[in-house]
């Protein structure tokens, strides 16, 4: 096979692997668990408790 | 209360005070050699001239400030997304204590004189190899993090790390494939030869820039913006698609430092064309970073954290707009070798790196020491206000030099003969040149009350480890 044909096949087929891609983040089949993990870092509570609390 | 595990913060707490340490020695090397352009009697002895200062002055900001931001921020928020302490903290500790030998070999040797002389991978083959042994471990111990996970899901700020990890070894370890010539001068040539040579740098040289520099600080903006604002990310999904086109994309933009050069034209237009196309992904990124803060407008007026956060954004996205533009081949005709491509690095690296990672370290160090806010957030705010009319000044400044340049480059008259001597677009300059200086001193004098800041934050607090908190239950 002549190099720019797998060139090109290498091409279309990267544009459609993203075009597909784009259609799975974007659908209705993704959404809920795509906002649940938006969460992930806010239900995370990172602020260390007061100094008083702190003592063991 | 009964004894719990804590996450490892030792390794957070080491990278970030180096980060500001770095950042202030780097930057006060970028101070020296914008004053030696103005002032060329100031290149005292051999190891201080222009052409040694330089590279370290770019290595210092990238890797050493930049670095240090990047393990520090990573090594939090992948343990806090995770939920679980670090893989191998041994190996993590090993990381920073080599990449602080790295650091010192670097100032030492380039100062020196050894050099190989290809840009932002100056470091001859000893602390090549020392770089890569870094970095894998760093790669360890991020991925045995992941691994080790108590979240069914890998959050995005991750896979933006991650993919800063595994591109920067690739493009390390490439590139520095080097014939090592001598012991005693360290001497090295690269396996590679002319264009091809060339091509393979700035293939390296890009691609640093796209993943150290860009996806490695996305990674810390989708963590820590969430976070200061108290707000999810404005759109997950587009969070995903912003990802893959990104890595899609940036790999393929290196030949636009090449135009008009021995490389084939074709392949300078397949890095024009790319570079265009990395347009969507970069707005698409800044975007959504910005609009995370829709309906939390007002917390930008009393929090200068989120100012530092948003204007990196800012910054981010015209630094991506003007990169695209000046890869133009037309465009980069005038401006390329000009003051114009340093005005565009440093509103990439003064306005998207340092700000974001400025942001983020006023996020964690006060965390790092178990306490809620940093000891002044009134110096944060001068801060901000200094360290953003700096690379005003700067930025202005060099983009008005460059194009200047490039049109005094450019002019002829009609028999052909060229209108101004090289020398007449070198004097042209001062004025800008001074510019350029103030803007860079006031940059510095933000990052002197940043480590003011920083030591009155943990002057006499005892190190806290925060325990390691169980998921909640919808992530598990």
């Amino acid at each position: 096979m002549d190099i720019s044909t797998l060139r090109i096949i290498v091409m279309v087929m990267t544009v459609l692997c993203f075009g597909c891609l784009c259609y799975w983040a974007f659908s209705k089949h993704t959404k809920a668990r795509f906002d649940e993990a938006a969460q992930l870092p806010l239900t995370d509570d990172d602020l260390p408790a007061s100094p008083v609390d702190r003592k063991e | 209360m009964q004894s719990q595990a804590t996450y490892n913060y030792k390794v957070v707490r080491q990278f970030a005070i180096m980060t500001v340490v770095w950042g202030i020695v780097g930057m006060l090397v970028g101070v020296i050699v914008a004053a030696q352009l103005i002032w060329p009697e100031l290149n005292v002895l051999e190891f201080l001239q222009y052409g040694r200062l330089r590279p370290l002055h770019t290595n210092a900001v990238i890797f050493a400030f930049g670095g240090c931001a990047l393990f520090a921020t990573s090594f939090y928020s992948v343990q806090r997304t995770c939920h679980t302490k670090l893989f191998a903290p041994g190996l993590a500790s090993f990381v920073f204590w080599l990449w602080q030998l790295i650091i010192v070999c670097a100032a030492l040797s380039l100062p020196l004189g050894f050099t190989v002389g290809k840009e932002y991978a100056e470091l001859e083959w000893p602390i090549k190899i020392m770089i890569a042994v870094a970095w894998v471990s760093y790669a360890i111990v991020f991925f045995g993090t992941i691994a080790i996970r108590k979240v069914s899901h890998i959050y995005v700020s991750n896979w933006f790390f991650g993919a800063m990890i595994i591109a920067v070894a690739l493009l390390h370890i490439t590139n520095s494939a080097v014939v090592p010539v001598s012991l005693t001068t360290l001497k090295s040539y690269p396996v590679y030869a002319g264009v091809q040579d060339a091509m393979v740098q700035w293939w390296y040289g890009h691609n640093a820039v796209g993943f150290f520099l860009t996806a490695g600080f996305l990674g810390m903006m989708y963590y820590f913006v969430p976070k200061q604002a108290d707000r999810p990310v404005y759109s997950y999904r587009l969070s995903v698609v912003h990802f893959w086109a990104l890595i899609f994309t940036y790999m393929w933009a290196g030949p636009h430092h090449l135009h008009y050069t021995a490389l084939p034209d074709w392949a300078q237009s397949l890095g024009m064309l790319f570079s265009l196309i990395l347009l969507a992904p970069s707005w698409g990124g800044m975007i959504n970073g910005i609009m995370t803060l829709s309906g939390a407008w007002h917390k930008l007026r009393t929090d200068p954290i989120l100012k530092f956060l948003v204007t990196s954004l800012s910054f981010y996205g015209m630094s991506t707009f003007e990169g695209p533009m000046m890869s133009v081949k037309s465009v980069n005709a005038l401006s390329h070798y000009t003051d114009w491509t340093i005005g565009h690095v440093h509103s990439g690296a003064l306005g998207w790196v340092a700000m974001v990672s400025i942001g983020s370290l006023y996020y964690l160090l006060p965390r790092l020491y178990g306490k809620t806010e940093m000891y002044s957030t009134k110096l944060i705010n001068t801060h901000f206000w200094v360290a953003t009319i700096g690379i005003v000044l700067y930025v202005a400044s060099m983009w008005i030099s460059g194009v200047f340049e490039g049109l005094m480059w450019r002019s002829t008259h009609t028999d052909g003969t060229l209108m101004y001597s090289f020398i007449e677009s070198v004097k042209m300059k001062y004025p800008y040149y001074m510019i350029r200086l103030l803007g860079g001193v006031l940059f510095l004098v933000g990052m002197l009350i940043m480590f003011y800041n920083m030591i009155k934050t943990i002057a006499g607090e005892k190190a806290y480890n925060a325990p390691v908190v169980a998921p909640a239950a919808a992530h598990a």
